[in-house]
């Protein structure tokens, strides 16, 4: 089994996401939503920090959070796969724990 | 009545997230009411503030994007956006809303007031204002 990960801060501003990549598990599930859904976009400063962690951490961003700031899921990083409200609801149910990066 | 001034609004958060952006607006508004000269800046995350094609209804927030729209009504003549963070965040000008704005005395007209302007010029603007508010 494996803890969810969520991260609801923007990269650009805050280091949330940088720590809970660096000190998650391989194996770890991890969820963007809110403001840490700009993390998913491609072509960004910012890009490889997920791009580095898709091969041995399962990422997921929260589709409604991201639809909300006007992004298009055509830009959403290769690997990094988008959930609704009850898919988080599943991810909390499937994971051991919850771990909040907030 | 007072004198008129520079104000500047300098906008670095994105939407959503936090009440920043949204609170900006409304004193930009308010602003624009007692006829002061009012300019727009948007850096660091305060670019998304300005991204089309917002789609709120999924997360039960009011989506205030299109306010932005209207601010050429209100007499706002320019919107700046910081083309740093604009490319850090993998964003082009295509990526934003247009604001047009027309001058209903004189007719003259720009079709769109959103200017991406380099790290010297913002820092011109902003050195140049009498206020600068941020947000």
């Amino acid at each position: 089994m494996s803890d969810l990960h969520t991260v609801n801060k923007s990269p650009f501003e805050k280091n949330s996401l940088e720590s809970c990549l660096r000190l998650s598990r391989a194996g770890s599930v991890i969820l963007l939503y809110e403001d840490a859904v700009y993390a998913a976009l491609k072509g960004t400063a910012v890009e490889n920090m997920i791009t580095s962690v898709v091969g041995d951490r399962k990422v997921y961003v929260l589709g409604p959070d991201y639809k909300a700031r006007g992004l298009d899921e055509s830009r959403i990083i290769d690997g990094v796969e988008v959930v609704d409200y009850a898919g988080f609801v599943d991810l909390v149910d499937t994971n051991d724990k919850v771990q909040a990066w907030v | 009545m007072s004198e008129t001034k520079n104000f500047m609004f300098l906008n670095r958060r994105a939407p959503y997230g936090t009440i920043y952006a949204w609170e900006s607006l409304e004193v930009v508004l308010i602003s624009a009411a007692f006829e002061q000269n009012v300019s727009l800046m948007f850096a660091d995350d305060g670019v998304y503030e300005l991204t089309k094609g917002q789609d709120t209804a999924g997360i039960g927030m009011k989506n205030f994007s299109p306010t932005y729209r209207t601010l050429g009504d209100y007499e706002v003549r320019h919107m700046y956006v910081d083309k740093a963070s604009l490319e850090a965040r993998g964003l082009t000008a295509d990526d934003l809303v247009q604001v047009e704005w027309e001058d209903w005395e004189t007719e003259e007209s720009v079709d769109n007031i959103v200017e991406v302007v380099d790290s010297e010029k913002v820092a011109e603007l902003l050195a140049e204002s009498d206020v600068v508010f941020s947000f």
